[in-house]
This record gives C-alpha cells, sequence and structure tokens, in this order.
C-alpha cells in the first residue's frame, strides 16, 4: 500500500499489519478506515474488537481501540456508548464472534436500536483457531470440523446475519452486506454506518472476506471463492430493517 | 444527594446496596434479574429515574458484565448485582477486568448451589468469587456480617477498585439481602479519603490501545508481575477483619459473613460465662488477612473452629493460612447452603 492510499486515522507503527498475505481484514479496515477520514470522526473513535483474527487490529489505527473477549465485543461498546453518547464506537468482530458465541448481543443490541457500529467479518470460517466450521461455513465447504463438507441436514443452513435482523431491528436502524471484492461500495456502506450512529441507530455490516491461509487457496482460488461461491449465497447489498411481524 | 449528612433508616440489604451505590455516585447499573438480588436492581431503578442514573436490564450476565467494563473504560462509576448462576457467566467479565486492570464492582448475593438449587441463601459462592477466573484472583471480596457494613463496604468497594484497579465483590447473602435492618445512611463525600479516582480510561486526549491478547508467553509473564506486585503491595492495606478476645485462649471460632454474626454472638455468650473462647471474622475473603489470623490462632491455643454454610470453602482459605502452624486441633462446622444459628456454634464451641 502506498503512503498516499494509507487513510489519515492509520497507526503507521503498526504497519505492515500482521494478517496474512491475501486477507480480507486488511480491507475491510481499511474501508473503515477511509469512512473515518471522510467523517472526520477519528478524535471521538473508539474501536473494539473481538478475538479472532480480529484481534489483531487492536493496535491498527490511530484511535482509542481495545481487545476484549471472544463474542463479547457487542456489550462493552454498549457500556462505552450509554456511559458517554459522543463517542463513535465500532464492534469489529468475525463471524464465529458474531453470530455464534455471541448472537444473543447482536439480536438484543439490533433489538434496542442502541447507537454502535458493528461489523462482522464473514470469512465462512473460525480463521484464528485454525480454521473449523462456522455459523456461516457454506453447504459442503471443507472445514477441520466439516472435513466431509458442511452437511445442512446435520448442521442447519449457513447463516445470514444482516437478513436476519431485518425482523429484530427498527425501520431506522442500517443492515447491509458488503464485500472485499468492492471496497469502495463496502466504504460506503461502512461510511453510512457510522453516520446511522451519529444519528442515533444501531447500524450493522457483514463483510464477505477472505482467509486464503485456512481455505487453503491461491489467489485465483480465493478470489473465486469469494466472489463465486460466497457471493452465489450471501447477497450484497442493503436491507430494510422492518421489525415487521413475522406471519406464520 | 437525596439524604441529609446522616439518616438512619430500617431498610432490606437490597435497598441497602442500591443506596450504597447512590452514595458512592455510581453512574449506571447493568443487570440481570436473579433470585435474591432482584431488589438492587429495582431500587436502582427507581433511583436512576428520580436522580438521573442510568440503567440497563440486559439478555445476561454477561452482557451486565461487559457493558459495566465499557461504561467503566469511559470513567463512569458503574456496577452490577448477581448470584448462583449469574455469578458463574460473570466469572468472564471478571477476568478481562483483572486482566486490563478495570474497577468492576459487583454485589454477589449468595444462594443455594451447585446449580439453580435455591434461591434462599448459603455461603457457597466464596471460592467463586475469590478464584472463579482463568487467572491468579486478583480480585477483592468483601464479606459482610450486617446493613452497615453492607453500605460500608459497597462504598468501599467502589473506591478501592478505582484505586487499586482490581475488580471488587461486595459478598452478601440471601438473607443479608432480604431482611430488614437499622443503619445509619451517610454521605461519604462528607468522610476523609471518600474520593472515588474514576478518569477515563478511553475517550481522553491521549489515544489508547488496550491489550488484552498476547502472542508471546513471556510478554504476558512481564505484565503478570506487574499486576501481581500491585496486587501483593497492597495486600496489607487491603486486608480486613475482626477480632475478638485475647491471649490465653482455648479455642478460635472462625466464621465470616452472616455466620460470622451468629458466631460473634456465640463467642461472646461463652466469654461471658468466662470460657476463653476467641472469634475472628475474615472482612477481606481475597485477599485474606492471614498474618492477623495466625497470630489470632496462636492467642488460641492453635485450636481452631470453622463455621460456614458450605462445605469448607471458607475452611480451605483458613487452612492455607495456617499451614506453617501445628495446630492442637481443627474442627468445622459445615452446613452447606443451610442457615446456621448462634446455638448451634456455641453447641460446637463449648467444652
Ligand atoms: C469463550 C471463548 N471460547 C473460545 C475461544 C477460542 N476462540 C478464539 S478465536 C475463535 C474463533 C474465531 O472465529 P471468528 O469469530 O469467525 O473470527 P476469525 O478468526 O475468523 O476472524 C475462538 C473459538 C475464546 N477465545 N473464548
Ligand atoms: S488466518 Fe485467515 S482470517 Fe486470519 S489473518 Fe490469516 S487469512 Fe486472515
Amino acid at each position: 500500500m502506498s503512503e498516499l492510499s494509507m487513510p489519515r486515522c492509520y497507526n503507521r507503527e503498526s504497519k505492515p499489519h500482521r494478517f496474512c498475505p491475501g486477507c480480507g481484514h486488511g480491507l475491510v479496515l481499511k474501508a473503515l478506515g477511509m469512512a473515518i477520514d471522510e467523517l472526520d470522526i477519528s478524535s471521538r473513535m473508539v474501536f473494539a474488537c473481538d478475538i479472532g483474527c480480529s484481534l489483531l487490529a487492536w493496535n491498527f489505527f490511530s484511535v482509542d481501540s481495545l481487545q476484549t473477549h471472544h463474542g463479547r465485543t457487542l456489550p462493552v461498546v454498549v457500556g462505552i456508548k450509554r456511559a458517554r453518547p459522543e463517542l463513535v464506537t465500532v464492534a469489529y468482530m468475525g463471524d464465529g464472534g458474531g453470530y455464534a458465541i455471541g448472537l444473543q448481543h447482536l439480536v438484543s443490541t439490533a433489538l434496542r436500536n442502541d447507537p454502535v457500529t458493528v461489523i462482522v467479518v464473514n470469512n465462512t470460517t473460525y480463521a484464528m483457531t485454525g480454521g473449523q466450521m462456522a455459523p456461516t461455513t457454506l453447504e459442503g465447504q471443507h472445514t477441520k470440523t466439516s472435513p466431509g463438507g458442511r452437511d445442512i441436514e446435520e448442521t442447519g443452513a449457513p447463516f445470514k446475519g444482516p437478513e436476519s435482523l431485518i425482523g429484530v431491528a427498527p425501520p431506522e436502524s442500517y443492515l447491509a452486506r458488503g464485500t472485499v471484492a468492492n471496497v469502495i461500495r463496502l466504504k460506503k456502506m461502512i461510511r453510512k454506518g457510522l453516520e446511522r450512529q451519529l444519528r442515533g441507530d444501531f447500524a450493522f455490516i457483514e463483510a464477505l472476506s477472505t482467509c486464503p491461509t485456512n481455505w487453503r487457496t491461491d489467489a485465483a482460488g480465493t478470489w473465486g471463492f469469494l466472489e463465486h461461491e460466497m457471493g452465489a449465497y450471501y447477497q450484497v447489498g442493503e436491507m430494510a430493517a422492518g421489525r415487521e411481524p413475522i406471519t406464520p | 444527594m437525596e439524604f441529609r449528612d446522616e439518616e438512619r433508616v430500617f431498610i432490606t440489604g437490597n435497598e441497602v446496596v442500591a443506596r450504597a451505590a447512590q452514595a458512592a455516585g455510581a453512574g449506571y447499573l447493568f443487570g440481570y434479574p436473579i433470585t435474591p438480588q432482584n431488589e438492587i436492581m429495582h431500587h436502582w431503578r427507581h433511583i436512576a429515574s428520580q436522580a438521573g442514573r442510568g440503567f440497563l436490564q440486559t439478555e445476561d450476565e454477561l452482557s451486565a458484565g461487559f457493558a459495566t467494563l465499557g461504561a467503566v473504560l469511559t470513567g463512569k462509576i458503574a456496577f452490577s448485582a448477581t448470584a448462583g448462576p449469574g455469578t458463574i457467566l460473570f466469572q468472564e467479565p471478571l477476568s478481562m477486568a483483572e486482566a486490563m486492570r478495570l474497577p468492576l464492582v459487583i454485589i454477589v448475593q449468595q444462594r443455594g448451589g451447585p446449580s439453580t438449587a435455591t434461591v434462599i441463601y448459603s455461603q457457597q459462592e466464596v471460592t467463586l468469587t475469590c478464584f472463579g477466573g482463568n487467572g491468579e484472583g486478583l480480585r477483592i471480596v468483601y464479606s459482610t456480617s450486617s446493613h452497615q457494613e453492607l453500605y460500608d463496604y459497597t462504598i468501599k468497594a467502589f473506591r478501592n477498585a478505582w484505586k487499586y484497579r482490581f475488580p471488587a465483590i461486595v459478598l452478601g447473602d440471601g438473607y443479608q439481602a432480604k431482611m430488614r435492618e437499622e443503619l445509619i445512611l451517610y454521605d461519604p463525600s462528607s468522610r476523609a479519603g471518600s474520593r472515588i479516582p474514576n478518569e477515563p480510561i478511553i475517550g481522553g486526549e491521549q489515544v489508547v490501545h488496550m491489550q488484552n491478547a498476547f502472542s508471546v508467553e513471556e510478554e504476558l509473564g512481564e505484565k503478570l508481575l506487574i499486576d501481581l506486585e500491585d496486587y501483593n503491595r497492597a495486600i496489607p492495606v487491603l486486608v480486613e477483619h475482626e477480632f475478638l478476645g485475647g491471649a490465653g485462649g482455648r479455642l478460635l471460632v472462625v466464621a465470616h459473613g452472616i455466620v460470622g454474626r451468629a458466631a460473634r454472638q456465640a463467642v461472646k455468650e461463652l466469654q461471658a460465662r468466662g470460657d476463653r473462647v476467641n472469634f475472628f471474622r475474615p472482612i477481606t475473603l481475597r485477599p485474606f488477612p492471614e498474618e492477623h489470623l495466625v497470630k489470632a490462632c496462636q492467642q488460641s491455643g492453635n485450636a481452631v473452629l470453622v463455621a460456614e454454610s458450605a462445605e469448607g470453602q471458607l475452611g480451605r482459605l483458613v487452612r492455607l493460612a495456617l499451614a506453617d502452624q501445628v495446630l492442637t486441633s481443627f474442627r468445622s462446622y459445615y452446613r452447606p447452603g443451610l442457615g446456621i444459628t448462634s446455638e448451634e456454634i456455641l453447641e460446637e464451641a463449648r467444652l
């Protein structure tokens, strides 16, 4: 990355970052960094990261940052936000943290419309622990705990985060899924998510991301899996939160 | 402050806790319902609307604990309250508080265990509150034996958690939670040494990066060395106990919390009969007043009787503290999950 393209809010001392080559985390964080710069909010930012590969982002930005516990980033930022509403908080986590161990916090935070911005990085696996099946692992996808390919009869269908919140989050909130295959669009979504928080509402952005290390893919295989297989199942775009009554 | 400098009241222990937190300047309670602490939340909810304090009923105790940590990070005096299975879930935020040196304050009103058991009473959460995390138990645990102490030590828990930057727990129980008793409420800001140094940890002028995961053993080892040094340095100032009796005793009765109250009564009666029985009550269970206990034991013919509403949770702390003493006798009156009266202790302690 050239000096010029580095967002101002980056902590230069922590670059080059420690994610594996080809990892999507760096791109999600770049989109976030650009959005922070555009809104000029770095002096009010608190960036909290989960435990998972997201923990490597703990000193990524030159903004107040902290590592929390696996799945518990969201209640921490809720506490921060309730105590100091003028701060702008981002909860940054993996799909295991967001959709498995911490799902109750995601649902409840959305339900309460807490003004925080949540970014869940969907790389279809538990990356930091060595590539186990995640709630987002695709049907047939091979992981350490689904060696024969994920069997959805046995484990259920891959979890669609933003879609699941449509009936939970209120219309004022923001729900979207972006992808590291389109960083500019992802940045726009994250920016909207931060603006929504500034307006006093909940915002949730899932980012489709890559994990070549655990996918065991080369560059072409990585992008092919992201764009075609993940892209086919996980629709990119904004979703209208509705909290519609669920009719049988 | 809503009350005059001092006010004599007759209220439940749960209300005492809420009033103490208010008096200490707490700004937020994040809580999840569990008996027997519910009325702490109920009273706080009332205080919150009357006095402009914050309250959130969270989705579970994990959320309550971690949201409290979030509030504390911004410099807000915040707390939670729990019991039984909730105390188990609280181990996770308590561990983070220990690791990141965050002044998390919780009130634990012990109920019967293990598991759901009873909602009534026990002293079975001693080990959990003292050593429940995946670390070294760098916590401050106060065990109270009266409503006045519940008030005093709730205020003190806030102060010392912020001063020493270790999580602090006030360990009560279902009896203390529910019964009414007289005490004096006061405004702690009118007393010396009352200031709570609640400076913001994040959200200040300087950019901070707070680490909670380490990639090499040595990095963690160095950090823990500092935390342990800080903790050990604070021990002499933190430890508190009550002793009744003197040199030349024949037996030391050791009990904590509400059982300590029954034990004190029993010992007083024996002493009035001319029986040289002494009484020791640790007020801090963590750190444990080891040196004071050793001295009390030596003054009591090296004979000890431990009474508690658990199967030796206090007993283990006592044995550890007295490991280097040659005891003439060690007896126990363990009643897990059951209340203990002064008559029972008197029966055990008399010749
Ligand atoms: C309570 C708890 N359980 C389990 C773990 C172990 N753990 C660390 S990271 C992780 C999974 C990470 O996966 P994900 O959240 O998807 O993030 P990624 O590494 O893929 O970015 C797990 C299970 C933990 N740290 N804490
Ligand atoms: S293991 Fe995967 S998610 Fe983690 S840093 Fe490497 S590529 Fe990124």
